[in-house]
């Protein structure tokens, strides 16, 4: 196993991850052939603890034997050794509003998403609010843009939002709330994202991330 | 100040934030001379609510009338933007770099927060806890400096890179919580690269200007911890 992933790309990772699903969708637009190994999170495989000592958290990608962590970081690398269809524009100023959006998708939406699966009552009204806020925010950066990166490029905040697009569903059955009537212009870029092959291949069914959360919610006892 | 092409550079900040020291040391790395304009504590100029209203929070750049925010993406900015003055900010290759970001992310969503955790701790129990994640942290980072320096005296290797700036930020901050704790943190028994590479961090031409004293941040943080207290007696 150890000698598989001296060679090549391999990509750590588990089904549902949404930050996983970054890194496939990178990989998937670049081109790159790699090996995908699902992880049993309640029993990490001395692989991954092995290359990400630190966190102990997937994905991690393994190129040429060498680890590299956090999805975002991932999508970077990828960017940067494999140059070609950039995810990242040349321009620096665009560059920078570019990697100002996907970490503000990372500071909020999942956050706010587990508040709003996990909680009951008023903190979950709250979440609520503060998804309801956080998408709008997203929204007013698509503007009527086809993509986040433009009319013509799926970009680096397009990759870093797409996976929680498979969470919407989740979102607003636990919310009792539609993303369509509040951010249409999102939902659109959301239909859209599903149109793509790469993110198609990449995401599970909203239904079967809804089962998932399920499964959690009864885990922690949420009910 | 005129940088590049006669645009200005403007830095909206403060002068005891671990956050903004960071882009002023990139603009120093790169000698772009930019006018500092220093938000009043407890009180966000228009300018600021204008430029950042997601966060509204300092360090902004604004560059020829565009605005950049988050202290890290503002130093990778400038890094892009004078590429070509002074010393490179990220190493050249894509593996290093993605070394310099993961650390650069830990420090600032898990060591950081470990040591203001210490003077925020309720219970003795909690404060140790904090303490032992602070050390926990160096060990780590000490691991790091001896991977990403390969000898050199940076993170950046010969010349302060995006590591250095974004642990070296905290260096006044650390100072301060080893003084108020009695707790020796930067130990050259227990990292000893570490010590040396602070010391050459803080001396630094790009640094030294913009490190704030250790007394002046002592005395700011007893009046910040006096307003939390008020706020929190309320």
């Amino acid at each position: 196993m150890a000698a598989a992933a001296e060679k090549g790309v391999v990509l750590l990772d588990f089904w549902v991850s949404p930050f996983g699903q970054r890194c496939r969708i990178a990989l998937a637009e670049k081109g790159v052939e790699y090996e995908y190994k699902e992880e049993n999170l309640s029993d990490k495989s001395p692989l991954l603890l092995k290359m990400n000592p630190v966190h102990k958290k997937i994905p991690v990608l393994i190129h040429h034997g060498k680890p590299i962590c956090e999805s975002l970081i991932i999508v970077q690398y990828i960017e940067e050794v494999w140059s070609h269809n950039p995810l990242l524009p040349s321009n620096p100023y665009e560059r920078a509003k570019a990697r100002f959006w996907a970490d503000f998708v990372d500071k909020k939406v999942a956050e706010c998403g587990t508040r709003l699966w996990k909680l009951k009552g008023e903190a979950q009204e709250e979440a609520k609010k503060d998804m309801i806020e956080i998408l709008k925010l997203l929204e007013g950066e698509l503007g009527d843009k086809k993509y986040f990166g433009g009319e013509k490029t799926f970009g680096f905040v397009d990759v870093a939002l797409a996976p929680f697009t498979a969470w919407f569903y989740t979102y607003e059955t636990c919310g009792k709330f539609s993303i369509e009537n509040e951010c249409p212009k999102l939902a659109a870029w959301a239909k859209r994202c599903k149109e793509r092959k790469t993110v198609s291949e990449s995401l599970h069914d909203p239904h079967k991330v809804y089962e998932y959360v399920g499964k959690l919610k009864k885990k922690y006892g949420v009910e | 100040m005129a940088a590049v092409g006669g645009e200005e550079v403007k830095l909206l900040g403060a002068w005891p934030s671990p956050f903004v020291m960071r882009p002023r040391i990139a603009l120093n790395l790169k000698g772009v001379g930019y006018e500092f304009l220093e938000e009043v504590f407890g009180v966000k100029s228009e300018l600021l609510l204008k430029s950042n209203p997601v966060y509204k929070k300092i360090p902004v750049l604004i560059h020829a009338g565009k605005p950049i925010c988050e202290s890290m993406i503002i130093v990778q900015y400038i890094d892009e933007v004078w590429a070509a003055k002074g010393s490179a900010i990220l190493p050249a290759d894509p593996y290093d770099r993605a070394l310099h970001r993961f650390w650069a992310v830990y420090i600032d969503d898990k060591w950081f927060p470990s040591l203001s955790g210490i003077s925020r701790a309720q219970t003795e129990e909690a404060k140790a806890e904090a303490v032992e994640q602070v050390f926990a942290g160096l060990k780590l980072l000490e691991e790091a400096f001896e991977k990403c320096s390969k000898g050199k005296g940076f993170f950046g290797g010969d010349t302060i890179g995006y590591l250095d700036i974004a642990l070296g930020c905290y260096l006044g901050w650390l100072k301060v919580t080893e003084k108020m704790t009695g707790i020796k943190f930067l130990d050259e028994e227990k990292t000893p690269l570490l010590v040396g590479w602070g010391e050459r961090f803080c001396a630094d031409d790009a640094v030294k200007g913009v490190m704030p004293e250790t007394n002046k941040l002592m005395e700011f943080f007893k009046v910040l911890q006096a307003k939390f207290k008020a706020a929190s007696a309320k």
